[in-house]
């Protein structure tokens, strides 16, 4: 309800036309097999999709083989004694060291490829977390309907009428000792209410679509009918948006770092961190900031190309 | 229409009233909460059990609810303890709601200005050079974290080419620094025709509304985009090609206008994200709005001033919201004589 | 000398990542002045796509359409297309299938109507709306000064259609398309549109190309008729002939699905076998062989031209084998096939 009506109906209409298209048996006919063969088809002569995939392949190659692929443990101070702060030198890069060192002599190009592992953790687990939350609200509200949904939508709209970025740095603050436990869970609860709603206003659509009706015409249960028939019909658009939350959720966790609210620890590096540290000293040692606020940008574009790729594909509309 | 406002506005109370409880429960729930913020880290216990007590924190928790809800309504929400120490938090929320206001309407203007006129003409050339530049830039727009596209813009156009101030509202070496009328520092200027402390306030914001407007900017030019595109295969488009009209008339009347309902909703829904964006944009640029009182409050632990905040975004994003409904009902007849 | 001649008239949708794909393919018919010309088949014949590609009103990019219209001796599909908008509207007008999502939802009805009159007649605002309130009470909608101020979700499905007929007749244009103008309303409101129809084509001398999957509605307004299939003309016939001597054996599966009331109760209907999706291409086979009762060898080897029928006077087919009254083809094609799919070949 209130004032947020406008994006849940945006919501509900992007759940609404997927679940036709779903339904709609000439539909599937027409695209010459299941919609699984027919997105494919469409994606892969998207380079949108190539390149998304590649960035994402990369990063997480990376991220598997950080350990080796890092020549220095990125938390020693290797190259203090050419460190100068008081003069404006950093160590430079050199044989071993291809970036250089970072304001305390640490080796920058090691720090950042350990830091991917962090990054990858933030994005993949604050989605699964956000996604489940979502998964469980939006299945409850979408197949019970009345008094539950009433609630669980009620108590959405309100986490909903708080600004993103807010609500998740007053999470963030409940935790006495900032985290990158807590950095996760902040950004994952403030998707919770956005995967719910999406979910529900699909499971509805399906709910009135023909082929539940049928189903329950014929006197199927409704624990197989949630689950056999609502429910898959329902995620495409739910995977859409989980993909887009992995590239949101790298760049809200990147915000939280910035304001002092992510992870402190000066063992493991983290690119928000990295990145909140090296921009009190923008001014003198620029390339401290664009190393890692580069690899974020790379990865949540990489992420939000997948996701606007496989929602290009996905779409009804697009469906000939 | 006249009903549709009132539950509309009775929503809004529903939403707000269930928002202060959460308020209230996130407040009592913070690390260290209010009693070791104002006493310190170092306070003995029976310190600690005293100054409970002046906080009425050792009452029932219903009371302490009541006595809450009873401050909200009255406005009274305490004193700042970190953000401008001493100064009530509702004065320090009015006297900086002014700058953050100014901020989010140049970051909009910046924003619709740009981002309808370049969605609508990539849709008219869908596929084309321009089309996919706008779409890559777009989409490189929403990776971006703010506060890092804000530092480059300062870094840049601050501090290496020296063409903005890098900072704050107004310049400290003003000859005339402008007087305080409404708050609106450009319009204040050319209020009482200090032209100077106009342009000067004005200079001072293009680089944060520049940042700020990124996100917003992106998402409307893929809005109007993707709209545009929609419409332009609907059926009424076709008809209205068949009725052999102009050019001029099929896209101002026929597409734009339809077009424009998907936007109109989104840009609303950009407030969120704007009064979000402002807290990391203000940073940045020192531009003392409500942002920046949002970063320092939470450092600083000023509850005060947060709950304020936190509870004005809420009740602006919403209630923006429903003016863009209203707004919505204007253009939609389907929506107006329902 | 004929109103409009179609010749040769081709449509290809190249579409990225498929194959292209020939929706029509050498269609040729003639209109006369005041002729009623029916274009008949189930969808994915062709016949929507025909009546675009007459309007140029398919999207030049990913599709490609060859062949001549010529619309009282010029050419349309060369004309520029400021002429060509010239004429939209003012000689050649359409009325859609669907009226409702055909209507401009977010402007009135009034302005709907006003803006033809505007462009094509010069008439001033007030003129306009004089003249589109009498074109409105022209197409049966009472009150029409109420309807002028309304938008079209608070009109009735009928009255939508009625609407756009209005828009479409208000140039007094000397062609009218009418692309399946009854589909999506109910049975009761379709005989009155239709009825509708045939009163203004006749009081104002209008040809009309009505495109209709619907064999009743040729039966009671076509002069004459043609039946496309796979994007091509099968049979061509005036009404009477077409009723009488159905010859391909498409035609005759169309005439045969349709439920009699005089039969017997509990007697089998006679869908047409399979769906469009199982055609063959034109090249070197009949199309229609796949799902045809009547099929000889020659059939998958050979495409069959537009001919002559056996039958009747200006009658042609398109077939090798084709049905004949007492048994002189292999025999009636509807016969016992007993899978529904017959489309909307109803």
């Amino acid at each position: 309800m209130v004032g947020l009506t406008k994006k849940k109906e945006r919501i509900d209409q992007l759940a609404a036309s997927s679940a036709t298209a779903v339904v709609d048996p000439t539909d599937v006919e027409s695209s010459g097999g299941s919609i699984l063969a027919d997105a494919w088809r469409r994606l892969r002569v998207s380079p949108v999709f190539w390149i998304g995939a590649v960035i994402i392949s990369v990063f997480v190659l990376i991220a598997i083989f950080a350990d080796v692929i890092a020549p220095h443990d990125p938390g020693e101070l290797l190259l203090r004694s050419q460190t100068r702060l008081a003069r404006n030198q950093l160590a430079p890069p050199q044989p071993g060291f291809p970036l250089g060192g970072d304001q305390l002599g640490r080796d920058l190009f090691s720090r950042l490829v350990i830091g991917s592992r962090q990054t990858l953790l933030v994005g993949v687990f604050a989605t699964l977390i956000g996604f489940t939350g979502g998964l469980i609200l939006g299945t409850l509200a979408g197949a019970f309907g009345g008094k539950v949904d009433t609630v669980v939508m009620r108590l959405v709209d309100v986490l909903l009428s708080i600004p993103s970025l807010l609500l998740a740095i007053s999470i963030a603050a409940l935790f006495a000792n900032p985290s990158q436990t807590s950095v996760i869970i902040a950004v994952s609860v403030v998707q919770i209410p956005v995967f719910a709603r999406l979910l529900r206003g699909q499971m509805l659509a399906q709910r009135e679509s023909d082929h539940v009706l049928a189903a329950r015409a014929l006197g199927v249960k409704r624990a197989p009918i949630v689950f056999r028939h609502m429910l898959p019909n329902s995620l495409s658009p739910v995977i859409v948006q989980a993909t887009l939350v992995v590239a949101i959720s790298i760049i809200d966790a990147a915000a939280l770092s910035f304001l002092g609210l992510g992870s402190q620890s000066v063992k493991v590096p983290e690119w928000g961190q990295m990145l909140g540290e090296a921009q009190q000293k923008i001014d003198s040692y620029p390339h401290l900031a664009f190393w890692p606020a580069g690899c974020i940008i790379v990865v949540a574009l990489g992420f939000t190309l997948l996701g606007e790729s496989l929602r290009e594909a996905l779409d009804p509309k697009n469906r000939r | 229409m006249l009903r549709y406002i009132v539950r509309r506005l009775i929503q809004l109370v529903v939403v707000m009233f269930v928002l202060s409880l959460l308020l209230f429960l996130w407040l009592r729930s913070l690390p260290g909460g209010p009693d070791s913020a104002i006493c310190g880290e170092r306070c003995t216990p029976d310190q600690r059990v005293a100054m409970r007590h002046a906080l009425g924190m050792d009452q029932p928790i219903w009371v302490q609810y009541f006595k809450y809800m009873g401050r909200v309504f009255t406005g009274n929400f305490g004193y700042s303890s970190g953000v401008e120490p001493g100064t009530p938090a509702i004065e320090v929320f009015l006297h900086r709601l002014p700058a953050t206001i100014e901020l989010t309407i140049g970051a909009l203007i910046f924003a619709i200005v740009l981002g309808i006129p370049l969605g609508y003409f990539a849709a008219r050339r869908k596929g084309g050079i321009f089309d996919n530049l706008g779409i890559i830039s777009s989409l490189v727009g929403i990776a971006i974290p703010v506060f890092f596209l804000a530092y480059l813009l300062k870094f840049v156009f601050a501090v290496k080419l020296g063409w903005l101030p890098d900072s704050g509202r107004q310049s400290t070496d003003l000859a005339q620094p402008a007087t305080r009328v409404t708050g609106f520092f450009v319009l204040d200027g050319l209020i009482t025709r200090e032209w100077d402390a106009s342009w000067d306030a004005f200079r001072h914001l293009i680089l944060p509304s520049i940042a700020l407007g990124t996100i917003p900017f992106a998402v409307i030019f893929r809005i109007t985009r993707s709209s545009v595109i929609d419409v332009q295969n609907e059926d009424y488009v076709r008809t209205a090609e068949a009725k052999g009209l102009t050019t001029q008339v099929i896209r101002r009347r026929h597409i734009l206008r339809n077009a424009m309902l998907p936007v109109v909703t989104v840009t609303g829904l950009q407030v969120g994200a704007l009064l979000a964006g402002a807290v990391l944009t203000e940073t940045v640029f020192a531009y003392p709005g409500l942002g920046q009182a949002t970063a320092i409050a939470f450092q600083l632990r000023d509850f005060a001033v947060l709950q304020v905040l936190v509870l004005a975004s809420a009740a602006t994003y919403t209630l923006v919201n429903l003016v863009v409904d209203l707004s919505y009902a204007l253009i939609d007849p389907r929506i107006r004589t329902r | 000398m004929p109103l409009l001649e179609v010749e040769d008239l081709g449509v290809e949708f190249r579409r990225r990542g498929l194959e292209p794909f020939r929706a029509v393919d050498g269609v040729s018919f003639d209109v006369d002045p005041g002729q009623t010309v029916g274009l008949v088949g189930e969808s994915g014949c062709g016949k929507s796509v025909t009546s675009l590609a007459i309007m140029r009103l398919l999207m030049p990019r990913g599709n490609r359409v060859t062949g001549r219209v010529s619309f009282d001796g010029t050419d349309l599909l060369r004309l520029p297309i400021r002429d060509m908008r010239d004429r939209r509207g003012r000689d050649l007008a359409m009325i859609f299938q669907d009226p409702l999502s055909s209507l401009n939802p977010v402007i009135s009805i009034g302005l709907q109507v006003t803006e033809v009159l505007q462009r094509h007649r010069g008439m001033k605002q007030s003129a306009a709306r004089a003249e589109a309130r009498d074109l409105l009470d022209q197409v049966g909608i009472p009150d029409p000064d109420r309807r002028l101020k309304e938008y079209p979700h608070q009109l009735s499905g009928g009255m939508r259609q009625r609407a756009l007929i209005a828009m479409a007749v208000a140039c007094r244009p000397r062609l009218l398309i009418a692309d399946e103008p009854t589909t999506a309303l109910d049975v009761t409101i379709q005989a009155q549109i239709l009825q509708l129809l045939g009163t203004l084509v006749r009081e104002n001398g209008t040809a009309l190309i009505m495109i209709t999957h619907d064999l009743g509605v040729v039966a009671g307004l076509c002069d004459e008729v043609n039946v496309l299939y796979g994007g091509r003309i099968v049979e061509r016939a005036n009404r009477h002939e077409l009723f009488a001597t159905p010859q391909h054996p498409y035609t005759h599966g169309l005439l045969a699905s349709i439920p009699r009331l005089d039969a017997p109760a509990g007697e089998r209907l006679h869908p047409v076998q399979g769906s469009v999706s199982d055609n063959i291409p034109w090249t070197s086979a009949c199309a229609f062989a796949p799902r045809c009762g009547n099929e000889v060898d020659r059939c998958r080897s050979a495409s069959p031209e537009l001919t002559a029928a056996p039958l009747g006077h200006g009658h042609q087919l398109r077939c090798f084998n084709p049905v004949l009254p007492d048994g002189a083809g292999v025999g009636a094609t509807g016969g016992s096939a007993p899978v529904d799919s017959a489309g909307e070949a109803l």
